[in-house]
């Protein structure tokens, strides 16, 4: 597969490690009153959809950054390459404006 | 022998000639020949034996879709089985033999399974080897086995050297023949990025095949008009002998380049054959078209050919099979074979034409609406026998006969991304359908335009539009008027009430087998294949699926389509596993890692262990020493009585700075961080989300905004990553920066009481490291050895007073060496691995076996670490109840009963009474040594709620070899419990 | 001065050059490295300090730059890797810390890494039997992290006919092995 990063542009998938699910992103807050159970559904409840499916990959032999990138699993089409930094900060400037 | 079917013209360099060997015998062929022309000119037309029932075969067509001709090439370690004559290049020397025969080609004793085909029916494994049970192992599977396979593996290494690499390109074209040269010179004209990959070693196809192709100017002529255009241009990459063999995700195909297959021996340091990864942008398949056989009684024996195959070894390579042949076909375009054979003086007693209106042939007697029935000729074929009307058969004397039940577009790479071809009923094939892989199209035969002219038009078409996707505005390239006669075909697949009439050549399967599959009811197209063997040789059915699946249909009573198709997967054909390693074989398998001190520990003759793709000294035999725990003993009692140096430069080695660099660790870690003073250097435990831990290791502070930490071995790469996960991911908002330094420092661990007194050698004098001024899990930035810059950390893996110490890694073999000279008053030694590791079960701090997915803080005695007033990875989930429970793992030492006892790592403990089963289970062994220190074995484990359990006994349990041991459960810190060692 | 003495990342005393065809390897130890990642929200001011104090603009993702007798390549989102003569810069990362203060973390990575620079003119013939990077499309002065012979390497290409390939230096061997093999296989 080609994965078209936002910043170098396609690469070769196998310069990336695959890591899963990008809602690993969104970590429960570790104060919270079901903590316990948020974290029980963060780290073991996934979607397993056929279809499109955004997944966190790292360029490893790259520039290192981790990426959210939006595949359809069936058809390997990427549809979307972001930044998880990026998509992070946007998470967390969320949660705090809540 | 001489070459008796030798015929004019062709394109072999008469001026060249090749002498070669085939099963012993000496002939000879011109440069240019393939192996199978070679031989067919020199008279030979039995090839091989079939797979199943030892039939004698053949050649069947002049491609890589030969299912029959497969020989054994070379010899030695260069011995390669199953190669297809049809496109084995021959070279003066060549030396091949056939394969599945004993004792030979001729006489071949296994041929009485053709005796018994009536029981050697589809199916067959399966219900005959049934039972009884027993017999299957001993038996059955060691004489399937023997009788399986065609060729035979030599058993040498393969003396070549295969490479590998990468290509990149805007238009990759596949096959050169029409569409492809045409679509090649197209876009090479419009200045693209264009490789043209050719299988065979003449580009050109049909074109160089066929007498009459293009209507002004010879095939061969413009082939290589064009070829020399193109190889004038700098942005096209011409690649004859190359197969594509697989078309991947995003554009993306797998190709072999054969570089010196047509040489006896690759030249010094070259390759033998390179696997190409090209990225495309587009990619053209304009692979096509492979003739289809005809199935009727006995069409298997040598000289009975596709019709296009015999055209394309008279035109092309001047060779006829025989001197009289017969043409069988459905289709006016077979009829240009006897044309041909004819042009050249070669006999063709008549043409058979299942059409009962098929045209006139000018020279030769058409029997329209007729049927062959059966043939003669044991090891070769001498007539065919002719139903030519109901009733009235007539026998043909003929040597040969040239088949034709039409052309199938070759659709392999389209269907690599399970693009479903689809019914054409213009041509009656299969053409490629939707779901072609991204960025490909198909020009030419193998999309169905069978015409030569709609080939060169639809290639240069293709070209035009794959290239306007990328924004190239390219021109058709003019193109010489073509042969451009409509497809004239009556579907015609098999003779009716045949005994033993093959579609499936390789793979032995007949239409009764298929009529065999439906009436058992394996009517689906996968059963079919499954249960039959139908396509599933190493040709992939490239001549039999489409025969077989339109018997199916007939006998079901539905159409074609309605009855299925079948696929192709990758290798479009086989690839040698020696491309697939390219350089990567032996000890360039994987890149290896050199320690610093490497050189220097050669010299010492130490013994070396890989971790990971570490080499590391495990052990350093002195004189005398004969076995190797005479060596780690001494390793590990000098390092306890005086001092030891160790290169733990393999430890992974982070630098985490930025103002929110102690914050950062304290979520990394499941211990705090943000506290620890600079100049301090304090033990981490990580782990996971899950609450299981993780890795383990040091961060040393050398600046408010600047740590250093330190990881296993192993887990280097993964804590990295899992560190830019957080950061990235988690954290997005800290100020941290992370980089690798593994490498950029040569560390080593100094160990031993004496190990303070060796470093004040090294350390320049303005450094104090005395007790109290560089006390245990002191750290910091020092100069060594007049003023190079160094880190210093006093820190114990073993349980010594101990102290490691980093240089830039050039100066690393020098302080090695300085480190030894410096120690030489107390008698200094090196240690090892082992040593490392005898050293840490007898301190008892955990490693990997400990630390090994399964086992959280508390089963390591380290629960306390895991703070609750701090966010961390794992926090949260290592709370769950089910990992606290009262019975919990806990990590103790083990020791023998009985002092004399070796305890075996990987043990269960049982309670000393009881049965011995998992339900009983009391732990596990993780670690076991010998310690030289305490004279006997030891061993780390874990046992349930373990830290209460001290004195207890315990059967070590190894039902393997039957083995059980008394132990008793100690602490785990067998040397200096209180840490005294440490602080001295 | 210290007494202790260098070697090279493949093990000798002085480096190594080996001539295949066309194609000159030569091993190089005679440059200092140094990574510098800006601080949270600093870029800016690193971009500054260094184009003001050493006359360096920092490259763009991919690319390199030189103000001699310091070079820059990118290596990642607000990361360089800063190179300059290790005889009169063996201590970069110091100097450039001082330069940058807490603008940037930077770290020492001169031994880090072993270089090769490999020149001659069937250079993309062998780059393309190494790595997967489009060397024959790649411009002067541009730089790029990839695999190489199963190693996270930089190329970077110095010259039409010149690239520089930076990988772990406790690999040095294999690389070695790995060019010399391409190289023999293009000869």
């Amino acid at each position: 597969m080609i994965i078209d990063h936002p910043l170098l542009g396609p690469r070769d998938a196998q310069e990336f490690t695959y890591l899963g699910d990008a809602s690993l992103i969104n970590r429960p807050d570790w104060q919270s009153e079901n903590a316990l159970s948020e974290f029980h559904d963060y780290l073991y409840l996934r979607d397993n959809p056929a279809g499109e499916h955004r997944e966190l990959w790292y360029h490893e032999q790259g520039d290192r950054s981790w990426l959210v990138v939006t595949r359809n699993t069936t058809t390997h089409e990427i549809l979307n390459v972001e930044l998880a930094h990026d998509v992070a900060k946007a998470a967390a400037a969320e949660r705090s404006a809540q | 022998m001489t070459n008796g079917n030798r015929l004019k013209g062709g394109l072999v360099d008469r001026n060249t000639s090749l002498n070669f060997r085939f099963d012993g015998n000496n002939y000879s062929g011109y440069q240019g020949d393939t192996l199978a022309s070679a031989l067919l000119a020199n008279g030979v037309r039995l090839m091989g034996r079939s797979f199943k029932y030892h039939r004698p075969r053949g050649v069947l067509t002049a491609g890589s879709e030969e299912p029959n001709a497969l020989v054994e090439l070379r010899s030695g370690g260069r011995q390669e089985p199953n190669t297809r004559a049809t496109v084995a290049e021959l070279y003066d020397g060549l030396d091949a033999n056939s394969q599945n025969r004993w004792p030979s080609l001729e006489r071949d004793f296994m041929a009485i399974n053709d005796r018994f085909s009536n029981f050697l029916t589809a199916g067959f494994y399966y219900k005959t080897f049934m039972w009884p049970k027993a017999f299957w192992e001993k038996l059955y599977e060691p004489i399937i086995r023997r009788a399986a396979g065609l060729g035979s593996l030599t058993g040498e290494h393969d003396p070549d050297l295969y490479d590998k690499g990468f290509l990149h390109c805007d238009l990759l074209v596949i096959g050169a023949g029409p569409a492809g040269l045409a679509a090649a010179l197209t876009a090479g004209r419009a200045g693209a990025q264009v490789i043209l990959a050719e299988e065979d070693f003449h580009m050109g196809g049909r074109l160089i095949a066929e007498s009459g192709a293009l209507a002004d100017i010879s095939g061969t002529d413009w082939v290589a008009q064009i070829q020399a255009e193109l190889s004038g241009m700098g942005n096209v990459r011409l690649m004859p002998r190359t197969t594509v063999f697989g078309a991947y995700d995003h554009g993306i195909y797998g190709a072999v380049e054969r570089n010196a297959d047509h040489l006896a021996a690759p030249a010094e340091g070259k390759p033998r054959q390179t696997l190409w990864r090209i990225y495309s942008k587009r990619a053209l398949i304009a692979t096509g078209a492979i003739e289809r056989p005809i199935a009727f009684e006995n069409n298997d024996r040598p000289g009975i050919m596709l019709a296009g195959a015999v055209r394309a070894y008279v035109n092309r390579w001047a060779s006829t099979p025989a001197q009289s042949v017969v043409v069988f076909a459905n289709n006016d375009d077979a009829h240009q074979t006897a044309r041909d054979l004819m042009a050249q003086e070669v006999e063709v007693p008549a043409i058979i034409d299942t059409r009962p209106d098929a045209p006139d042939v000018e020279g030769t007697e058409v029997l329209k609406g007729a049927e062959i029935v059966n043939t003669s000729g044991r090891l070769g074929l001498t007539s065919v026998q002719v139903r030519v009307s109901k009733g009235y058969t007539r026998d043909l004397h003929c040597e040969a006969l040239a088949m034709s039940g039409g052309w199938n577009p070759n659709l392999g790479l389209t269907c690599h991304q399970r693009g479903r071809p689809v019914w054409n009923t213009d041509i009656h094939a299969f053409v490629p359908g939707e779901g072609l892989p991204v960025g490909q199209t198909v020009a030419g035969a193998a999309k169905g335009e069978l015409t030569t002219d709609a080939a060169l038009q639809g290639g240069a078409a293709a070209a035009v539009s794959a290239l306007a996707d990328l924004g190239i505005t390219a021109t058709q390239a003019d193109l010489p008027a073509a042969q451009d006669a409509p497809v004239s075909l009556s579907p015609f697949w098999h003779v009716k009430d045949a005994k033993r009439a093959w579609l499936d050549f390789q793979n032995d399967v007949t239409v009764k087998d298929v009529k065999l599959a439906h009436q058992e009811n394996f009517t689906s197209v996968e059963h079919l294949k499954r249960y039959t063997t139908l396509g599933m040789a190493t040709d992939q059915g490239k001549t039999s699926n489409v025969g077989a699946l339109a018997v199916m249909a007939e006998l079901t009573g539905k159409s074609i389509p309605e009855t299925g198709t079948t696929i192709f997967r990758p290798p479009y054909t086989p690839v040698a596993m020696g491309a697939l390693a390219g350089r990567a074989v032996g000890k360039e398998f994987h890149p290896t890692r050199l320690t610093p001190s490497h050189k220097w520990a050669e010299e010492q003759g130490a013994v070396f262990v890989e971790v990971g793709n570490w080499l590391r000294a495990q052990w350093f035999p002195r004189k005398g020493e004969t076995h190797w725990r005479q060596s780690v003993d001494r390793e590990v009692l000098q390092t306890r009585n005086s001092v030891g140096v160790c290169d733990v430069t393999t430890l992974g080695k982070i630098d985490v700075q930025g103002a929110d660099a102690a914050a950062f660790l304290n979520m990394m870690y499941a211990n705090g961080f943000a506290k620890l003073p600079v100049g301090k250097v304090r033990y981490g435990l990580m782990l996971r989300e899950d609450g299981v831990a993780y890795d383990d290791g040091t961060a040393a502070r050398l600046a408010e905004d600047h740590f250093v930490v330190t990881t296993t071995t192993a887990n280097a790469v993964l804590v990295y990553r899992n560190m830019e996960f957080v950061r990235q991911c988690l954290c997005p908002d800290m100020d941290v920066q992370l980089i690798s330094t593994t490498e950029a420092w040569a560390q080593y661990a100094v160990a031993g009481p004496n190990s303070r007194k060796l470093l004040q050698k090294i350390v320049d004098p303005e450094f104090d490291i005395s007790n109290e001024a560089f006390p245990f899990m002191a750290c910091g930035e020092i100069t060594v050895c007049g003023g190079l810059r160094a880190r210093l950390f006093r820190i114990s893996f073993s349980g010594e007073l101990a102290y490691e110490i980093a240089v830039p890694t050039r100066y690393g073999d020098a302080m090695m060496r300085a480190l030894m000279e410096a120690g030489e008053e107390f008698d200094v030694v090196p240690y090892g691995t082992e040593a490392l590791g005898v050293m840490r079960i007898e301190k008892g701090h955990a490693a990997g076996n400990e630390l090994n997915g399964t086992t959280t803080a508390l089963n390591l005695g380290l629960g306390r670490m895991v703070s609750t007033k701090k966010d961390c990875i794992g926090n949260v989930l290592s709370r769950r109840d089910g990992m606290n429970a009262a019975d919990a793992l806990a990590l103790v030492g083990l020791k023998p009963v009985n002092a004399k006892d070796t305890l075996p790592a990987g043990g269960h403990l049982m309670n000393m009474t009881g049965p011995i089963d998992a339900a009983n289970d009391q732990g596990y062994v993780t670690s076991a040594a010998y310690s030289p220190i305490l004279n006997t074995s030891i061993a780390l484990g874990f046992v349930k709620g373990g830290f209460d359990r001290k004195g207890e006994q315990l059967r070590l349990v190894n039902p393997l070899e039957g083995q059980e041991i008394m132990v008793e459960i100690v602490s785990a810190h067998f040397v200096d419990p209180e840490g005294e060692k440490l602080r001295a | 001065m210290h007494k202790l003495k260098p070697i090279t990342p493949l093990g000798g005393n002085t480096p190594r050059q080996d001539v295949i065809g066309t194609i000159t390897i030569t091993e190089v130890a005679d440059q200092a490295l140094a990574s510098v990642a800006a601080r949270r929200g600093q870029a800016n001011v690193v971009r500054q300090k260094l184009s003001d104090q050493i006359g360096l603009s920092l490259p763009d993702v991919g690319n390199a730059a030189d103000a001699a007798p310091f070079s820059a390549f990118w290596t990642g989102p607000d990361q360089w890797m800063i190179t300059a003569p290790h005889e009169s810069h063996e201590l970069l990362a110091s100097e450039l810390k001082k330069t940058l203060g807490d603008s940037a973390s930077v770290v020492e990575q001169t031994d880090g890494w072993c270089r090769f620079d490999v020149a001659g003119a069937g250079l993309c013939d062998l780059f393309e039997r190494l790595s997967n990077a489009p060397v024959r499309t790649m411009a002067s002065g541009t730089a790029i992290r990839t695999t190489a012979e199963h190693l996270g390497v930089f190329l970077w290409r110095l010259a039409e006919e010149r690239i520089a390939v930076i990988a772990p230096r406790s690999s040095a061997g294999s690389l070695h092995h790995g060019l010399l093999a391409a190289a023999k296989s293009i000869a």
